[in-house]
């Protein structure tokens, strides 16, 4: 446990120290990885937590970051502190609007109606001018964070932006860690564990997963959100089932079921994605067998590495 | 016959042609427990689905406490007082014993919205957990993990799970099937106490057990109710007898 707690430390000192080292296409490249790593655990909730395992859960980072796209004025910024909360809640609401239809379907159907809901809104954006069409919407001017006249930070600076995402990650992780231990994440790891007898105890448990759709679908309208800020541009391929299949392959990588895992697995991810292109055209052969691979040999993820030692003494503790 | 706290009205259920249930009257009173006996695939454990709401009545009724509560669902059921064990254990086996009672404990005041506080910090649902480990013989085993505990603790751990949830009906589906002598002793201690309280009903193969603590007993063959009324009678009953008990038993 204390060994989790150091390594932990030295992870958050490493990543708050990290723009002093130096080039700003790095500290760019890290604030993106922290916003895919928002973008997983918001997914972990459900497929981790809850035992929904969603396969369209771009949509929602998708409807976060066109918000912004559609709030935001042509020749003037718009305020952080209102399209924030804007864009959360209307993924949020989209979350609940698609939830109550998929929620109730189990297994490989939820995979599938979530995927199905996912190119719907990829589809619309797409499709119609409503968005800007396949060429998306750009931005011109990054997002101000004023209170009254008053400017704490400026997220048109890297190192700003970083320390911003870099606070969100943190919060994110800290929400639903504490969200996790309450009576009501309690019950989402018991409907995980055993629906069945969740019901059968008294747990509305359709209430339940809506609740954590829709949640999980607001986290992901954040990471949108801050992902168009970070880029000043969305187009309709963040919505595509590509990108709800590399989140949940970050999840996969990283292990499910622990938030850090997610957070794990969308620096291996990125970091491997970097590494593969800069020896290949055909990094996604690479990428796709190292996947295999750690499916194969490490099925509970980069975060089980630490645990893999003791698990012998443990004994099955966490098996199911 | 106001003292009926759940009662059944011609209550079937159908599965493509077998009459799994077939017109089904039973009626369980507070502070009696109804055995029910029969041979396999006698319809005992899909009457306690219907009566749980896990499955939906082909025709007939259930009303419980007055209310008709046919169409209810099965979470609904339990949130009202009717509790169910499982003939297959069926826990949450990667928490702990205690937490298994804590979830089961918590759906009668769920506090959804207290997210920032932690579960375990709450009393009343954690004191009602700990009773119903107390209750069940696994008080000094709240710390393990479910899937560790031995299959007969699993099943004490089965029914410490429904206690917690405090209900005023149990369905008790084969409670004592692969438990030990002694554990079936306390069970059937544990059975005693809880009549008075409750109105229980009761499926099980254990003869003695049966015998010994049923104030009713309903046989049940082909989905159909044979005969029901006090020990005694079910004993003497020539149909009874014939159709489930066998000639050489001298029960």
């Amino acid at each position: 446990m204390s060994r989790k707690r150091i390594s932990f430390a030295v992870a958050l000192a490493l990543l708050a120290l990290f723009p002093f080292a130096g080039a700003t296409f790095y500290t760019e490249l890290v604030t993106k990885v922290m916003i895919l790593a928002i973008f997983a655990m918001s997914l972990d909730l459900l497929v981790g937590y809850t035992g929904l395992v969603s396969f369209g859960h771009a949509a929602f980072f998708g409807i976060g970051a066109y918000t912004l796209g559609l709030v935001a004025p042509k020749y003037d910024a718009a305020n952080l502190w209102l399209t924030l909360p804007a864009a959360m809640l209307a993924a949020g609401l989209a979350a609940l609007v698609v939830g109550i239809f998929v929620v109730r379907a189990k297994g490989i159907y939820f995979i599938m109606v979530t995927l199905a809901f996912a190119q719907m809104f990829y589809f619309v954006f797409h499709d119609t001018k409503f968005g800007g069409g396949s060429d998306g919407i750009s931005m011109n001017f990054k997002p101000v964070a004023s209170i009254g006249g008053f400017t704490p930070f400026d997220l048109a600076s890297a190192t700003h932006l970083y320390y911003f995402v870099f606070a969100a990650m943190l919060l994110v992780f800290v929400f639903l860690r504490v969200l996790l231990r309450s009576a009501f994440g309690r019950a989402l790891q018991g409907i995980r564990s055993n629906e069945h007898r969740m019901r059968s105890l008294g747990f509305p448990v359709y209430l339940y997963k809506l609740a954590s759709f829709t949640l999980a679908g607001a986290l992901a309208g954040l990471a949108g959100y801050l992902s168009a800020m970070q880029f000043g541009f969305v187009n309709p391929e963040i919505i595509s089932w590509h990108e709800s299949g590399n989140v949940l392959l970050m999840l996969i990588l990283g292990g499910l079921g622990s938030l850090y895992g997610g957070v794990i697995g969308a620096f291996a991810f990125v970091a491997l994605q970097e590494l593969y292109q800069s020896v290949t055209t055909h990094w996604q052969l690479l990428l796709g067998a190292t996947i295999i691979l750690l499916v194969m040999f490490l099925p509970g993820g980069l975060a089980s590495i630490g645990g893999l030692f003791k698990r012998t003494l443990v004994g099955d503790a966490d098996d199911e | 016959m106001s003292d009926a706290v759940l009662r059944t009205q011609g209550l079937s259920r159908r599965f493509g042609g077998l009459m799994a249930a077939s017109n089904v009257a039973i009626e369980l009173q507070r502070g009696k427990l109804h055995a029910l006996l029969g041979p396999n695939g006698a319809g005992k454990t899909t009457l306690i689905n219907l009566l749980s709401g896990e499955l939906r009545a082909s025709s007939g009724s259930i009303s419980y406490k007055g209310d008709d509560i046919t169409r209810c669902s099965a979470d609904r059921r339990s949130r009202i007082g009717i509790g169910r064990s499982y003939q297959k254990t069926n826990i949450f086996p990667a928490f702990t014993a205690f937490e298994n009672c804590r979830l089961a404990a918590q759906s009668r005041t769920p506090r959804v919205l207290h997210i920032f506080a932690d579960a375990i910090g709450y009393q009343p649902v954690c004191d009602a957990a700990r009773r119903a480990l107390e209750a069940a013989g696994l008080d000094g085993r709240a710390g393990q993990i479910a899937s560790a505990l031995s299959h007969g603790e699993q099943r004490q751990l089965e029914i410490a799970m429904v206690l917690a949830t405090a209900p005023d009906v149990l369905l008790l589906d084969e409670p004592l099937a692969g438990m030990g002598a002694e554990e079936v002793g306390r069970m059937v201690a544990l059975l005693q106490k809880l009549t008075p309280g409750h109105a229980i009903l009761l499926v099980e193969h254990d003869m003695d057990a049966v015998f010994a603590v049923a104030d009713v007993i309903t046989v049940m063959v082909d989905g159909q109710v044979l005969e029901s009324g006090p020990p005694a009678q079910i004993r003497s009953s020539a149909a009874v007898r014939q159709a489930y008990l066998g000639d050489g038993v001298d029960a």
